[in-house]
């Protein structure tokens, strides 16, 4: 065990990775040379040589498209585009391509790769540096969309990532890459993609949160454990597609209420579709209407508002107590 | 600091060896056994024969849209027949003619054609993406599959074609960036059909050639005549070699034309003459090819219409042997099939649902 970020964690599940693996070649602009503008490749470059930790032109459709190639060779490509917001260029290879050459070859050419992208505000950014647009990927039919909480899962669910055999959206919440340490064990780990997790169990109602909302939630819940005396359950998504709704329900049916959390936009958000799992498989164990808080239907402000977009402590409290009041 | 001219690689040759006339230019006449010249004509015999056919059908009902190749085979089998088996052919949409040389059945075009996905198992043991329709968006692909090629030191090259109206495309221009920067043994082969549906080639670019535009990224580069198999021939040869030997990507641009329409469901009385067209039918490089052949003495007029009958057999078989396989295909179910290695749950209970509603005669059931 050792205590590290989760940039630290994410760069010990590659570098394990690609001690195991030589198909594993990372590329993106800035990765090599430079260790990525948030240091997750630092090293990588002088351990595996540039011919496995690529320089790219600043490109990219290009990056994700020369990916698709790769794993249509039957490498395992991890690229990382710099920032989320500078995704859309890539946008139409993931749609168009990554998502579905399997489907349109028949099975002849899975597309085992991983989209790295730091996603998320809170850390003072210009425009395009601070966005959640996670739906768009979790909206896409072949792909997986994975966005961890913390340094331990992070280092797991990347390892489970690179070795999936469909393609995997990783986004990294950069608000956590330096937010705090963790126990990260030297030994291999992996979670499951796709499996949601309990993180606090509780029956008085079920708070759903995921990436870098996993924290206010959790303190949200403390909160509310000490002024109310109501015990949340907590839920840390990890996998927002294929979303496997079971650990969702199945608290819900426990405790009636739920309030969901994420920061990107309310309208057509990941909420939206937990909210309609959860109506369709525990309409009549609900006693309150559904929560959802949200970044607003906007941009995320520049810097100096953005802490009035973001989901915060105050604003989670205060949706579960309206859930409660029921 | 005087303003002066920078020396540029600026310039691209312009070949062509067979012209329309039947002209040869013996010089570069390039060597190419008896053997192969028939293959090659047999190629583009068969490519305008099923395009024939496939068209054929469509207006009988029997296919759904496709996009003709008429007067393009040249440009293609003159540039596929270079790839070996485990080379990579990365075609866009507008390359039967070049996937039928690959080995890719008769059958699944005309399957592919009739809207069931079944089409792309003919793609099994092949080195050859699938067709890719979004414009340009394959051109990247080939880059990586370039790449990954050099990185497990084979010497296999990938060759993947596009149009025109791809070269305004934004993954047109970054894979050709990326192929050149990471030298990847890719060769770019342009068809210049010069129209993109409706909007012309001077729409496209301002540039005198596409040709030219490999200068730019720092590769050779050459206009054919596309219409002219010698020449495409010859120019892929060089490209294909130079990829082979670790020498980095080549351009060409084979100029042609699209003499028929973009596809059947396209009109283009709208948007350009038929005076214009008649002008590239002149152009055909299926009867130029076979004259030359005739005139070598590798071809006679008997063995000519032999391979004709020939080739109309095999379409025929394929089109019957094609409805027969379709008889058995459309199991609604199987749209849930290839797209994760294995159905996460939340896809599988909507594999269940349609599996209800089928087994109940389509009727809705609470």
């Amino acid at each position: 065990m050792t205590k590290m970020t989760m940039v630290q964690a994410l760069n010990l599940a590659l570098r394990q990775e690609m001690e195991k693996d030589d198909s594993i070649v990372l590329l993106g602009e800035d990765v090599g040379r430079d260790g990525g503008v948030f240091r997750v490749t630092e090293g990588l470059a002088d351990q595996f040589g540039e011919q496995r930790v690529v320089d790219t032109p600043l490109a990219e459709s290009g990056i994700v498209g020369m990916s698709i190639g790769m794993a249509a060779y039957g490498l395992k490509p991890v690229c990382e585009i710099q920032f989320s917001g500078f995704s859309y260029h890539n946008f139409h290879q993931i749609e168009n391509h990554a998502a579905r050459l399997r489907w349109r070859s028949q099975g002849r050419y899975p597309v085992s790769m991983v989209l790295r992208a730091p996603y998320g505000g809170g850390v003072r950014a210009l425009e395009h540096h601070s966005e959640s647009r996670e739906a768009y990927w979790a909206h896409t039919p072949g792909l997986k969309m994975v966005i961890p909480s913390g340094p331990r899962n992070a280092r797991a669910l990347m390892v489970s990532a690179i070795r999936d055999p469909d393609p995997v959206i990783f986004y990294e919440a950069k608000a956590l890459y330096r937010a705090f340490r963790e126990e990260v064990p030297d030994e291999e780990e992996t979670l499951p993609i796709g499996r949601p997790q309990v993180v606090r169990e509780g029956g008085g109602l079920t708070m759903i949160a995921y990436g870098a909302m996993l924290r206010p939630t959790l303190e949200a819940a403390d909160v509310l454990r000490e002024q109310d005396g109501v015990e949340a359950e907590v839920i840390d998504l990890l996998t927002l597609s294929p979303l496997d709704e079971g650990p969702l329900v199945q608290s819900v049916q426990k405790t009636g209420r739920a309030v969901i959390v994420h920061e990107a936009p309310r309208s057509f958000g990941p909420g939206a579709e937990i909210v309609s799992r959860i109506m369709e498989k525990a309409f009549y164990f609900l006693q309150a209407p559904l929560e959802r808080v949200a970044g607003f239907d906007v941009v995320i402000p520049l810097f100096a508002r953005e802490k009035s977009y973001l989901p915060g402590l105050e604003r989670i409290v205060a949706a579960a107590r309206r859930t409660l009041k029921n | 600091m005087p303003r002066t001219p920078l020396a540029l690689a600026t310039s691209i040759d312009s070949l062509s060896i067979l012209d329309e006339t039947g002209q040869l230019d013996a010089g570069l006449e390039p060597d190419i056994s008896g053997e192969m010249l028939l293959k090659l004509y047999r190629a583009m015999l068969l490519g305008r024969r099923f395009d024939e056919r496939l068209l054929d059908l469509q207006r009988q009902g029997r296919i759904g849209t496709f996009p003709p190749v008429k007067g393009q085979e040249a440009a293609q089998i003159g540039a596929v027949s270079h790839l070996r088996s485990d080379d990579w052919f990365v075609p866009s949409f507008r390359e039967t003619a070049a996937e039928l040389w690959r080995g890719r059945s008769l059958e699944s075009v005309i399957i592919c054609n009739n809207g069931f996905s079944e089409g792309a198992r003919g793609l099994q043991g092949h080195n050859d993406l699938p067709v890719s329709v979004p414009v340009g968006s394959q051109v990247l692909h080939a880059v990586g599959l370039g790449w990954a090629a050099s990185y497990r030191k084979t010497d296999e090259i990938v060759m993947t074609f596009f149009g025109d109206g791809a070269t305004s495309e934004g993954d047109f221009h970054e894979g050709m960036n990326f192929g050149a920067v990471f030298q990847a043994p890719v060769v770019f082969v342009c068809q210049n059909n010069q129209w993109a549906i409706s909007t012309p080639l001077f729409r496209q670019t301002r540039s005198a050639t596409l040709a030219q535009k490999a200068v730019a990224y720092g590769m050779p580069g050459i206009r054919v005549d596309g219409n002219d198999i010698l020449a495409v021939w010859s120019a892929a040869k060089e490209a294909a070699d130079r990829a082979r030997a670790g020498d980095g990507p080549t351009f060409i641009e084979c100029l042609t034309y699209r003499v028929m329409m973009h596809t059947t469901a396209d009109d283009p009385k709208r948007y350009r003459t038929d005076a214009e067209v008649e002008v590239w039918r002149q152009r055909d490089p299926l009867p130029r090819f076979q004259r030359y052949l005739l005139g070598k003495g590798v071809l006679s007029g008997a063995e000519q219409k032999e391979l004709e009958e020939e080739v109309l057999q095999q379409i025929q078989a394929a089109v019957e042997n094609a409805e027969k396989q379709m008889q058995s295909m459309g199991d609604p179910l199987e749209m849930f099939d290839h797209f994760y290695a294995e159905l996460p749950p939340s896809l599988a209970a909507q594999k269940e649902e349609l599996a209800r509603e089928l087994a109940s005669g389509g009727e809705v059931r609470s």
